[in-house]
């Protein structure tokens, strides 16, 4: 017998004995759970129904996060900031991927480019000045960035180098978590990336004496740059 | 080696006095409980958040084979290759394999509690593989060829001048008290492994039936790189991690952070679904996930403590605990500290051997109330105690209350205890913590309580 089937079998006989529900004080509850989907809403952190409250709430997470959010009402003032904080850091190379936001926001700096969607030199994106990706989603209640493999570039270039900078339209701004995940399934039904991940905020420790460091293995800066 | 109870008290006695670790973990705590406090209160509902939880959690744990077959399933449908293993030994020897097939030089390994229990890294630089941590805590305490002292904060009890002598000693930095510095200089180091080395080690906190993917939680983004870079990643995870469906995640990732750290949200949740796929431009060409037993069915046959296995190991029991405040984490000797290591511990491992951690509690019952999955640790660690003496009887114990039964059921005979219990608490301070003393082990820390000069009998007949 293999080991799958020896665990199978201990986990199927351990099971044959019924266990307590939650909460219950009565060991012959029967097992009904209660909990419905929009529950999970409830409970959780309130966010306004507006999408002017949505963009507020963003803004105060990000904040708190020690992150940079800006919203713009064009694109084009989007880009202009991106090429504004670049002279300002004194960029040398960016790396990005492939894409409707990103392709032009980067011909317009001007500068080196390292693709990540195509194969490339890891030792080259880790001498980047800063990563440059789309996102599927931004998430209002956490101040969360959701990015995949397939939406930004991979899974080293939102992490490696030091500036993260996610460029969003505003329509991707969701209101909560249950939102967020609805959508991914949604966007991705039966075909997920193999990567996904839920972004908030620079990288972070608190290991030294639980005081908060910004960029400990990933990047110091995280600058969303909303339209 | 003497045995674990005989440690634990001798280690538990030192750390109560040491003042300096001490006081470290009680700033530690003190602030994350600030913290958590904000966060917990920006729920809508923090109770029922741990009652859907709780149910989640239950739902998955009492459907594990069906939820586990699932979410491998979805894990080989994509490339991933999923390994059983029903002892420590079986997963180390899982590990090592791959390791070995694939000539690896070094190892980058994020945070798992996991491997910890399986004691992997002693196991692979056994067999001559160099194995980096790189979440800075366990970094840290691997430097120092410690254990970590916390599940979520290994490092908790350290000063930022021991750890800049460490630094200094272990890399030759110079020494600097900014954490800030400290953090870049453990950057810098670890920057070149995750480029150069061929394999990645990851734990898991949770495990999604429905897609087939694993989640992992972290701040400072080590996991992430660990998981991008290296040729191999491997992760390893209890078969007690499964959620049912990816939409769990939105009440179980805030609850994890907030339980644990008092965060919001944890900086970086990532799911992996399996290795590069066509199309994907990076990430590793071979995932191989490894499931452990480890004694976790011998758990879950347990009905009564079943519930135990729902932990996320927030850490958030361990943050509250008084024990573990004044014990700290070390003396516990086990891989998970604080009440859940004292509930689990002795199914993990064994009963005889462990059953001083149930009784090392003062049953406060301060883990239950705060657990984000309501697991009922107090309880447990009753039962654990029952259970302990349902094995082995203490003769002398069965004997004393044998005799206090006795004497409590006649009241005329208890009446004739009285002189001789005030005369007894008279004398008593001339013996009082000496080896003379029959109450030894309580009145050397603490005063037994004093006896009314009149009792309520006394003081009704009076009355009357
Ligand atoms: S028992 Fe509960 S509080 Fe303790 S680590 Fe597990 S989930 Fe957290």
């Amino acid at each position: 017998m293999s080991e799958r089937e020896k665990i199978l079998g201990r986990i199927r006989e351990a099971l044959s004995v019924p266990a307590p529900v939650p909460g219950s004080h009565d060991h012959q509850a029967p097992p009904v759970l209660q909990h419905r989907d929009d529950d999970v809403t409830r409970w959780l952190p309130a966010v306004g129904d507006t999408p002017e409250e949505r963009v507020e709430r963003f803004r105060a997470n990000a904040i708190e996060l020690r992150a940079d959010f800006h919203f713009f009402d064009t694109r084009e003032e989007a880009g202009a900031k991106l090429l504004e904080i670049a002279t300002a850091a004194g960029w040398k190379k960016v790396a990005s991927h492939r894409g409707d936001l990103t392709d032009g926001a980067c011909a317009a700096l001007g500068l080196p480019l390292l693709r990540t969607d195509e194969p490339y030199d890891v030792h080259a994106l880790e001498a980047c000045d800063a990563g440059i990706t789309e996102c599927d989603a931004l998430v209002a209640q956490t101040g969360t960035v959701i990015v995949t493999s397939r939406s930004a570039g991979g899974r080293a270039l939102s992490v490696l180098p030091p500036h993260h900078v996610v460029l969003a339209r505003r329509e991707q701004l969701v209101r909560d978590l249950p939102a967020a995940f609805a959508l991914l399934k949604e966007n991705y039904a039966g075909n997920f990336p193999s990567f996904m991940s839920l972004i908030t905020g620079p990288s972070r420790t608190g290991d030294i004496e639980r005081i908060l460091v910004l960029g400990a293995h990933g990047p110091k800066k995280l600058t969303i740059l909303c339209f | 080696m003497s045995a674990p109870s005989v440690d634990f008290k001798k280690d538990a006695e030192r750390i109560t006095h040491d003042l300096r670790q001490r006081g470290l973990i009680q700033t530690a705590l003190k602030k994350y409980e600030v913290q958590r406090n904000a966060k917990t209160a920006a729920y809508q509902d923090w109770q029922s958040a741990r009652q859907t939880a709780a149910e989640t959690k239950w739902e998955a744990i009492n459907h594990l084979d069906k939820y586990l077959l699932e979410f491998v399933e979805k894990l080989e449908a994509r490339g991933t290759h999923v390994h059983w293993a029903s002892t420590a030994e079986q997963a180390r020897d899982i590990i090592l394999n791959i390791v070995r097939q694939k000539n690896a030089h070094s190892i980058i390994k994020s945070k798992a509690m996991t491997a910890e229990e399986i004691h992997l890294n002693d196991a692979l630089e056994k067999a001559g593989f160099e194995v980096v941590e790189s979440d800075l805590g366990e970094y840290i305490v691997q430097l120092r060829h410690e254990a970590p002292y916390h599940i979520v904060f290994p490092a908790m009890h350290l000063t930022r001048g021991e750890i800049s002598e460490l630094f200094e000693r272990e890399l030759g930095s110079a020494p600097t008290d900014n954490p800030e510095e400290l953090t870049m200089i453990a950057r810098r180091a670890l920057r070149q492994k995750y480029i150069t080395a061929d394999v990645g080690i990851t734990g898991t906190n949770f495990a999604i039936a429905e897609t087939g993917m694993i989640s992992i939680t972290e701040n400072e983004g080590n996991a992430r790189l660990t998981a991008a870079l290296p040729r191999t990643m491997i992760s390893l995870l209890g078969i007690e991690k499964v959620l049912p469906r990816l939409e769990d995640l939105a009440l179980f990732l805030p609850m994890l952070a907030t339980a644990g750290a008092g965060q919001a949200i944890t900086c970086y949740n990532s799911l992996y679904g399996g290795p590069r796929q066509p199309g994907e431009s990076d990430g590793p060409e071979d995932f191989h996930v490894v499931l452990l037993d480890n004694k976790r069915t011998h758990l879950l046959a347990d009905a009564e403590q079943r519930d135990a296995l729902h932990c996320i190991r927030c850490g958030a029991c361990l943050n509250v605990c008084p024990i573990y405040r004044n014990v700290g984490g070390h003396t516990y000797g086990t891989t998970y500290q604080g009440p859940i290591g004292s509930v689990i511990t002795p199914h993990l491992r064994n009963l005889q051997t462990w059953k001083h951690l149930s009784m090392a509690s003062s049953l406060c019952g301060a883990c239950t109330e705060t657990c984000p999955v309501k697991i009922n640790l107090h309880h447990h660690l009753l039962q654990n105690r029952r259970n302990a003496i349902a094995q082995k009887p203490v003769w002398w114990e069965k004997i004393a209350f044998k005799g206090f039964a006795f004497l409590m059921n006649r009241p005329r005979l208890f009446e004739l205890t009285k002189p001789f219990a005030r005369l007894g608490q008279k004398l008593h301070p001339l013996i009082k913590g000496t080896r003379l003393d029959p109450a030894r082990v309580w009145t050397k820390t603490r005063e037994l309580p004093e006896l009314a000069p009149e009792s309520f009998k006394e003081l009704w007949r009076a009355r009357r």
